[in-house]
């Protein structure tokens, strides 16, 4: 009876995730009347806007990861070595910006880096860029502490720094040397997670008026029929690559595969 | 002039003061435990050397040099860890070459010494592998020689044989011995393993409750432990209250026989009780012609451990063990039955609190 159930379960799932995305790529590849055919993705593939607004999500993305490293791998390792008892609290904020609307960072962000404050980042292109990837930085901050404190976790973080230490190490290289390494396919999981959401955010590169692939899905989603889903189709295979490179990084890393 | 010296150490955590008034002077190329219970200090001790806890109060010296607020990867002082604590991500040669690498030696400078450390624990064939490709015993060898490596002034062992079955830890506490004498280093070893400490070192510091109880050879700690602590930590012990017959001649009475304890004159008077102790081979089975006294005493248990056959018996009113060494031709005594056992006050340990 039990099982019947978790079938049930299991099949209601399946029919609750699978069939929209049947039926969104069944639709882009509708475009041409009465066969199936890839119209829809060529056409989206050539049009200008998608390969620049791709290019900029791509490497707004590239410097997000970069900066999201520099800014939890120190963090939390040292909460994890000196300061345990913050944990809570570190945890705590890390967790806030999936609380807090986008769009209320958003307005936070133009009301304190607008062009009359002490800092006006908004004043350029590229303070604005710099300010987004902050954006995005923050936004991705849960999954980025969540998976590097994760990693952290396997290791003997405390015993491994002594160690270093005893054997002439200074902090950066028991952070590049020792500690990077053994979380690298967390770090990694966390990096392609933030590459997801940067490439997929709407509201914060809407706002800011940045060329991102968000806003354009959106303008693209509200003029065309096909193309719209076809890029949808599209955004997915990303996410689910970026997926499948997380588990490739584990598998093929010896001593990642030794922790497992 | 002493290598390493240890002057009025103290360390507090909190309300808790963990390390009182620790003063030590260890010569070099000695090899020194430090042997307590758990939370007695000696971890702390030996933390505070390494560098990684600093002393509230009193100073540490190695070899003339102040480094007491030098920071650990400052003090060329060499690490082995209970957890083994080798780097995950790198191969047993990396491991062994971190120190080197970090102090900017040349790559053939390094891989030589790697080979030479490698020969020296006898895994000059295994440079390739990962840690979590190797045994517990082999990690901690590898953990060895990436603590030599660099050529330390001091070797610190944190517990490294605790996490290994019996065996091993064996053949590796005497592998860990014969390379600290070949290699003349400066060496603690910090264990609540007494047969561990007594067995590879010069000297020994049992320490209680942040304070160093009494430091001497193994022999010296086994066989004139100064406080009852010491006495009762290092070895089994039995212990009988005795009457003093004449305390100038130390002269004392146990079940109405006379014996003649080593510390004379007594500190106790005539006519008063003492409390005394003796280790389980000081009681001896049957009866021998150089014993002062003889005892009936009845066997309430028998433990048979290979070579030597422990007996727990009632003996002048007090529950006693004594061990006798195991003879293919002699039975042990049954459980129930009356033996005679053997003893000498020359054996006998006065303890004081």
């Amino acid at each position: 009876m039990s099982r019947i159930f978790a079938w049930g379960a299991l099949l209601t799932g399946i029919t609750f995730f699978l069939l929209p995305l049947y039926g969104m790529t069944d639709f882009s590849l509708r475009m041409r009347r009465g066969v199936y055919s890839l119209d829809a993705y060529r056409a989206v593939l050539a049009d200008p806007q998608f390969q620049a607004t791709f290019g900029y999500s791509v490497i707004m993305a590239l410097f997000t990861i970069a900066f999201g490293i520099l800014l939890v791998v120190p963090t939390a390792y040292w909460v994890r070595l000196k300061m345990p008892e913050l944990r809570p609290v570190v945890e705590f904020i890390t967790l806030l910006p999936l609380v807090i609307p986008a769009i209320v960072i958003v307005f936070g962000y133009i009301r304190l880096y607008n062009t009359s404050s002490w800092l006006p980042l908004t004043g350029s292109a590229m303070g604005t860029n710099i300010l987004l990837m902050f954006g995005y930085a923050t936004l991705a901050l849960p999954y980025m502490y969540r998976a590097v404190d994760t990693g952290l976790r396997t290791i003997d973080v405390g015993t491994l720094t002594e160690a270093a230490q005893s054997l002439g190490a200074g902090w950066g290289t028991i952070l590049s040397r020792i500690i990077l390494p053994n979380v690298l396919g967390a770090v990694l999981s966390g990096a392609f997670l933030t590459f997801a959401i940067v490439i997929g955010e709407f509201t914060m590169a809407a706002l800011l008026n940045r060329p991102a692939f968000g806003p354009y899905m959106q303008i693209l989603g509200a003029n065309r029929a096909y193309e719209p889903s076809a890029l949808a189709v599209i955004a997915f295979a990303i996410t689910w690559a970026c997926m499948g490179l997380i588990q490739l990084v584990t598998r093929f890393s010896k001593h990642e595969r030794a922790k497992a | 002039m002493s290598f390493l010296t240890l002057t009025h150490l103290e360390k507090t955590f909190g309300q808790n003061r963990v390390v009182k008034d620790f003063s030590l002077d260890i010569d070099r190329g000695e090899f020194i435990s430090l042997l307590g219970p758990s939370g007695c200090g000696k971890t702390t001790v030996l933390r505070m050397i390494a560098g990684f806890e600093q002393p509230t109060a009193g100073g540490i010296t190695i070899d003339g040099k102040d480094v007491t607020a030098l920071a650990a990867n400052s003090r060329n002082i060499g690490m082995m860890f209970q957890a083994y604590a080798l780097f995950p991500n790198m191969t047993v040669a990396d491991n062994v070459a971190f120190g080197l690498k970090v102090k900017g030696a040349p790559k053939a400078e390094r891989e030589a010494r790697v080979a030479e450390m490698l020969a020296l624990i006898g895994l000059a064939d295994l440079g390739g592998r990962y840690p979590f490709q190797l045994s517990g015993g082999q990690q901690q060898r590898v953990a060895l020689a990436r603590a030599l490596a660099p050529r330390p002034s001091v070797l610190l062992l944190d517990e490294p044989l605790s996490a290994l079955d019996a065996k091993v830890r064996v053949s590796l506490r005497n592998q860990i011995r014969q390379i600290q004498q070949d290699l003349g280093i400066t060496t603690i070893f910090v264990t609540h393993d007494q047969e561990e400490a007594m067995s590879i070192s010069d000297r020994i510091v049992v320490m209680n409750g942040g304070v160093a109880d009494q430091v001497g050879a193994p022999f010296e700690i086994y066989n004139r432990p100064t406080t009852k602590f010491v006495a009762n930590f290092v070895g089994t012990l039995n212990t009988f209250e005795v009457e003093v017959a004449d305390a100038a001649s130390g002269r004392v009475m146990l079940a109405g026989q006379g014996l003649t304890l080593p510390n004379a004159p007594l500190a106790a008077r005539t006519g008063e009780k003492l409390s005394v102790a003796l280790r389980p081979e000081a009681l001896r089975l049957g009866r021998l012609p150089d014993a002062e006294a003889l005892l009936t005493a009845q066997v309430t248990d028998v433990h048979f451990m290979g070579s030597v056959i422990r007996v727990k018996a009632d003996l002048a009113g007090a529950a006693v063990s004594l061990d006798t060494f195991n003879r293919p031709d002699t039975p042990p005594p049954v459980v129930g039955s009356a033996v005679e056992v053997s003893l000498s006050g020359r054996d006998f340990i006065l303890l004081q609190a």
